[in-house]
């Protein structure tokens, strides 16, 4: 049981370095910006269907993800001219209409482009295989990798934000945009910058799934829900609320699979625990973020209070 | 020939919920041209799916060249995995195109809403994926046939194969939805062994870590599954990077030619069970595998076969009746004869319309030219007939 709490520890933190790395961009884009993005998720897709792209092409994974990395800057650019940047001075109904139609154009244009069928990454040879832990438990190498380049970029970002100037015009611009404006800062040049990023970022962790998860359109949606939840929790704007947001619900939703079943069976019989298991589970990040709104509106390290 | 493939535009959904819906009258048949409508899902994550089953009928239409010894026309339709869709297009194919046959779909749940639309109308109606067990018995429709199987077959065998490796403690997985639960039944309907364990999934769930986990800690004698389209290719790659290939893992419509692209060499070694595999020794087979190769360059799978098969049924059937689709009985009968050489050897058709084949334990491997399929590692049902058939009235 030990073991199995373990493992499920570890894969609690991979979702949750995942989660963050969307969810960095999503909480910037909307604490800075102000902008709803339907489309962050679509981002996602893209980083994971530009290294399968780039790793096919190359015939390595990792010159695919060099190369992914400047594409994925410029996808991010074009987008925020073309798209978000009209979408300023609109209403947020009309940013999640025009976003939302963002992310259908892209998934039809993505099935043109590579076709239905989902795609593979090869697996790095370098990070193949698993490790032992305990008894017979074993862990994919990549996994703990994924965990590990989560958390330097987490660092990174921590080093950006909170120690150099860029950082401080972001933090400014997610507690006031106004005053940064009205102080003389490009806000054009910033929120470009803001976009770019977290467009980087949620193509890294679309391109470092791929060789997990198959390549597929519509795979940016199913995480797009939980991102948002984890921004919301984490506390609109904040970067330090997402990386605690997402371990978090990460963690949560994880354990709540595997054991909250377990625990259900100790009260009531194993039909029904099983059942209700199943039921719950889904559920539980929901009722997790619904507590911490009930406790703090403002989620965790929220700062905007309108 | 004056082969006319059209796709229709999406539009067109919409102008067609206005039609009257189930015009009752016979459709003529008496224009010279063989009509036939496909209705495919062919759009949405399932597309790999609808488009193996309509490029394995075109296949066959293009080396028979006329169908039935007549011109033919094709009529293809995206379903779009929506039920309500699929409705007013196959009413439209049977009403306004007025088809001689409606062959498809892939999925249960499409079948459910185009199957009264168009046998009540006296069209025939090819299922070449689809068998929903209500259609098998008690409801089954003498303008209804079954190229592929009845849906619980294919879990069957591989309960079987568990119980014949004399297994005690198998876990089971699938997706938290009626084809899941059918599923896990099905496979119980020929496995008395222990459960270790029995996990249903979210439907459309991409990252199995955490189930993966329990099956490491309760490391069971083998794993059963049923996890089609995307989930299998996620399952497969995350089932063999976790390390657990030492546990046997047993599969229905996870491992194919439509996955096996995606999971390449994750999935070498998985078995699956399955009324056919691309490796048959027999003539029909190599003309269809060859043929499918030469034109589109990928390997077929069960949905391609079904659907090649479904085109071949036609054919036979039709020039039975010398091209007269008036008298419906006659035509009816020459179909229920299924006189044709399928790929897959040995078939018929039960009174139910439903097929007697032989069912296989497969496995995926690596062909000589690089790419996948699956492989026959031994026959476990010889000439098996469904569970339902007996409460078809027919």
């Amino acid at each position: 049981m030990t073991n199995l709490f373990i493992l499920q520890l570890l894969n609690g933190a991979q979702l949750g370095v995942l989660l963050f790395l969307i969810a960095a961009g999503l909480t910037l884009v909307f604490g800075i910006m102000d902008v709803i993005n339907l489309a962050h998720g679509v981002l996602y897709m893209i980083g994971a269907y530009l290294i399968a792209t780039f790793a096919a092409l190359t015939g390595s994974f990792w010159a695919g993800l060099l190369l992914m990395l400047p594409a994925a800057l410029v996808v991010g650019l074009v987008i925020e001219r073309l798209v978000i940047r009209p979408l300023y001075a609109r209403s947020h109904l009309d940013q999640v209409l025009a976003t939302f139609g963002l992310v259908m154009i892209v998934n039809e244009g993505v099935k043109m482009l590579w076709g239905t069928s989902p795609l593979s990454v090869p697996m790095p040879e370098l990070l193949n295989g698993s490790i032992p832990l305990i008894g017979p438990l074993q862990y994919p190498v990549y996994r703990l990798a994924i965990i590990a380049a989560g958390l330097a970029v987490a660092a990174g970002l921590y080093v950006v934000v909170n120690h150099t100037r860029i950082g401080m015009l972001l933090r400014a611009g997610a507690s006031n945009r106004e005053m940064v404006s009205a102080l003389g800062v490009d806000i054009g040049k910033l929120f470009s910058l803001v976009f770019a990023l977290g467009a980087l970022l949620a193509c890294f962790a679309g391109a470092i799934v791929a060789p997990i998860l198959s390549v597929d359109t519509g795979m940016g949606e199913s995480v797009l829900i939980l991102t948002f939840v984890v921004v919301v929790i984490g506390g609109i704007g904040s970067i330090r609320g997402a990386f605690l947001g997402a371990l978090l619900v990460a963690v949560v939703d994880t354990l709540g699979r595997t054991f909250g079943p377990i625990v259900l069976r100790s009260v009531m019989e194993p039909a029904a625990a099983g059942q209700t298991g199943r039921m719950l589970a889904p559920m539980l990040v929901y009722i997790l973020m619904a507590v911490i709104l009930f406790a703090r509106p403002q989620g965790l390290f929220g700062q905007r209070t309108s | 020939m004056t082969t006319r493939t059209k796709l229709l535009a999406s539009t067109f959904a919409v102008l067609s919920t206005t039609l009257p819906a189930g015009a009752q009258e016979l459709p003529s048949a008496s224009d010279g041209v063989l009509k036939i409508g496909l209705v495919y899902t062919l759009s949405g994550p399932a597309a790999a799916l609808g488009s193996q089953a309509r490029d394995g009928f075109m296949l066959a239409v293009n080396q028979i060249k006329e169908v039935g010894g007549m011109p033919t026309e094709i009529i293809i339709v995206d379903d779009e995995q929506r039920p309500d869709l699929a409705a007013d297009k196959a009413r439209e194919l049977v009403a306004r195109d007025q088809v001689d046959f409606v062959v498809g779909p892939i999925f249960s749940n499409i079948l459910g809403a185009i199957h009264k639309p168009v046998t009540e109308t006296g069209t025939i109606l090819i299922s070449t994926n689809a068998g929903t067990s209500s259609y098998a018995g008690a409801e089954c429709n003498e303008n209804f046939f079954v190229t592929s199987y009845q849906n619980d077959q294919n879990h069957e065998v591989m309960g079987a194969y568990a119980e014949k490796q004399g297994y005690q403690n198998v876990f089971l997985m699938a997706p938290n939805y009626q084809a899941g639960k059918d599923s896990l039944n099905g496979f119980k309907h020929s496995y008395t062994g222990g459960v270790a364990g029995e996990v249903f999934t979210e439907l459309g769930q991409l990252d199995f870590s955490s189930e993966l986990a329990q099956i490491a800690a309760f490391q069971p004698d083998a794993l059963f599954t049923f996890m089609p389209g995307g989930m299998g290719v996620n399952l497969v790659k995350q089932y063999s990077q976790a390390g657990l290939t030492s546990i046997p893992f047993l599969s229905a419509f996870t491992v194919d030619e439509t996955t096996l692209p995606a999971t390449q060499d994750a999935a070498l070694g998985l078995m699956g069970g399955a009324n056919w595999a691309p490796d048959m020794d027999n003539a029909a087979n190599k003309a269809f595998v060859d043929g499918y190769l030469a034109a589109y360059d990928a390997v077929p799978g069960t949905y391609a076969m079904q659907a090649y098969d479904a085109a071949q049924l036609i054919d036979s059937a039709v020039r039975a009746v010398g091209g007269d689709l008036s008298d419906r009985a006659a035509l009816r009968a020459a179909l229920h004869k299924a006189e044709f050489d399928s790929p897959r050897g040995d078939f018929s058709f039960g009174k139910n319309n439903f097929p007697i084949q032989d069912f296989y334990l497969v496995k995926a491997e690596k062909r000589d030219d690089g790419k996948f399929q699956t492989a026959i590692v031994e026959k476990i049902f010889d000439d098996y007939k469904d569970n339902y058939a007996d409460q078809c009235p027919m």
